[in-house]
């Protein structure tokens, strides 16, 4: 049952929109000055690499990253048959006093963005999160916004969004899938 | 996919390969939360543990306590002096007590082999399995491989020779038994009053020599010559012991290669393994203990949760 699938953002427009995406980040955080890019296990990780080495190419700085893997924070550990697999959280630099922006590659329900914003808190104070997504695709179940986005895209009932990366996915893609289909 | 442990971690020889992997996997990202300002994470909270301890330890006791407060869990220690056992409480009137005040998991370590897995079959909590008598100390086995495979990067055709009473140890049992379903080699040596009778049953090596030992293996793991095995005439003195079975400096320099020191502690200093060699370049018997919380956390972790659904996923995934 091949159900359609759409590509709502081929390669060269997921690199021109992680562009302007990290353009924007530098605008927003006016610089690179105590900028720290921190990517969501799993796909933000590799996203938050790219616009990391677009504010090089930008700025030639080279701002801190890292990754975070939300799991062990999660609100619905309790209910989840077999526990999820954990991935590496890496947080290379101490984030007192820093800007951190949170890199995710789909904002649904704003859930994993909530247990991210715990989970940086057990690190330390930043200054200031962010947060900036690829894809918006609405559904907030929690009071969470993002402060930049690559595209808004209105998901019809049955269907998800998928993020594909060339480093997990061998291709880079944004695509819309009948849900129930195995990404 | 999708593999459990079960609703009881007993021993490692009724654990898949799969499963070994799978604990030993989840145990990567755990050593991380030890190493942060805050070392905690929400994930165990309301859950309720007990651990109850009819012997005495250490490293093991603080160890899952470590892990159980690392991942906000509430835990009670219950140890047998001191509490209703010394009054004659039976093993399983203790443990219905306990359930009773609604507990997720109990952490055993008892003297009877067995134990653990008697209690397992008459309470609904998850049971770990802290080490019983003679038969197993997964937990410790899960560490001694996590530990070689940090330093080895593989398990697969390591040549591992555990040295000394292997005839009384939990630890032997359990490292052969989790050794030899991730492929590792695996030898034993010591006297032969202190190996089983039918130990090559169990797939190993035996090596009478412990220079032939440490010329063979990339690893020996060496196993704590408790004191009283004197008195009870397994070997003639403790410094004949260190004579023929020591691991000294001396022996280590002689063999073709570096050989990794590991240790489940506590150690009998100059008797089964010199000074030099528990402090020496070799040595990771302190990385043991430190990979110890994350493997308990990680155990925890993976028997945490809807209990039916993980039932299910063992039955499937083993």
């Amino acid at each position: 049952m091949a159900a359609p699938q759409s590509t709502l953002l081929d390669a060269r427009a997921i690199e021109r929109t992680l562009r302007r995406m990290a353009d924007e980040i530098i605008e927003l955080n006016e610089g690179t000055d105590d900028l720290v890019i921190v990517g969501i296990q799993r796909r933000g990780v590799q996203l938050a690499a790219r616009i990391v080495s677009n504010i090089f190419d930008r700025e030639t700085v080279k701002v801190h990253s890292g990754a975070l893997d939300i799991t062990l924070y999660r609100d619905d550990l309790q209910t989840v048959g077999p526990r999820p697999v954990v991935g590496p959280t890496v947080i290379p630099v101490d984030v007192e006093g820093k800007r951190v922006v949170i890199v995710d590659d789909v904002l649904y329900t704003g859930r994993t963005i909530r247990a991210a914003l715990d989970e940086l808190a057990d690190f330390g104070r930043p200054k200031r999160i962010a947060l900036a997504v690829l894809v918006d695709r609405g559904g907030r179940e929690l009071p969470i916004q993002p402060d930049v986005v690559g595209k808004v895209v209105a998901v019809p009932n049955g269907y998800r969004v998928d993020v594909l990366v060339r480093e997990l996915d061998e291709r880079d893609a944004v695509v819309l899938a009948p849900s129930g289909a195995g990404s | 996919m999708t593999i459990g442990l079960g609703k009881d971690l007993l021993g490692l020889e009724t654990l898949s390969r799969e499963q070994i992997q799978l604990i030993l996997d989840t145990a990567e990202p755990f050593k991380e939360i030890s190493e942060r300002a805050i070392k905690k994470v929400p994930t165990l909270r309301g859950a309720t543990i007990v651990n109850l301890f009819f012997e005495a330890s250490t490293r093991t006791r603080v160890s899952f306590e470590f892990a159980e407060k690392r991942l906000s869990a509430d835990a009670v220690n219950v140890a047998a002096s001191g509490s209703s056992v010394a009054k004659g409480e039976t093993l399983v009137d203790t443990a219905r007590n306990l359930e009773a005040m609604r507990i997720d998991m109990v952490v055993i370590r008892h003297g009877a082999s067995g134990a653990a897995r008697f209690l397992a079959d008459r309470i609904d909590s998850t049971v770990i399995n802290a080490g019983d008598g003679m038969h197993e100390h997964p937990t410790q086995g899960l560490l001694d491989m996590l530990t070689l495979r940090d330093r080895f990067k593989k398990l697969d055709g390591l040549k591992v020779c555990v040295c000394g009473d292997v005839l009384h140890s939990r630890v032997a049992r359990s490292n052969i038994w989790g050794l030899t379903k991730m492929g590792a080699e695996v030898a034993v040596c010591g006297p032969r009053s202190l190996l089983p009778n039918a130990i090559a049953e169990m797939g190993v090596t035996v090596f009478d020599r412990i220079e032939a030992a440490i010329e063979w293996a990339d690893a020996l793991n060496v196993l704590r010559l408790q004191l009283e095995r004197m008195q009870a005439g397994y070997i003639p003195s403790l410094r004949e012991y260190n004579r023929v079975f020591g691991v000294t400096r001396e022996r280590l320099e002689r063999a073709p290669k570096e050989v990794l020191i590991l240790h489940p502690g506590p150690m009998n200093r100059g008797v089964e393994i010199d000074s030099d060699v528990a402090d020496g370049p070799f040595s990771v018997i302190l990385d043991q203990v430190t990979n110890g919380v994350a493997v308990r956390m990680a155990v925890l972790y993976l028997l945490s949760g809807g209990k039916a659904e993980l039932a299910e996923a063992a039955k499937g995934g083993a």
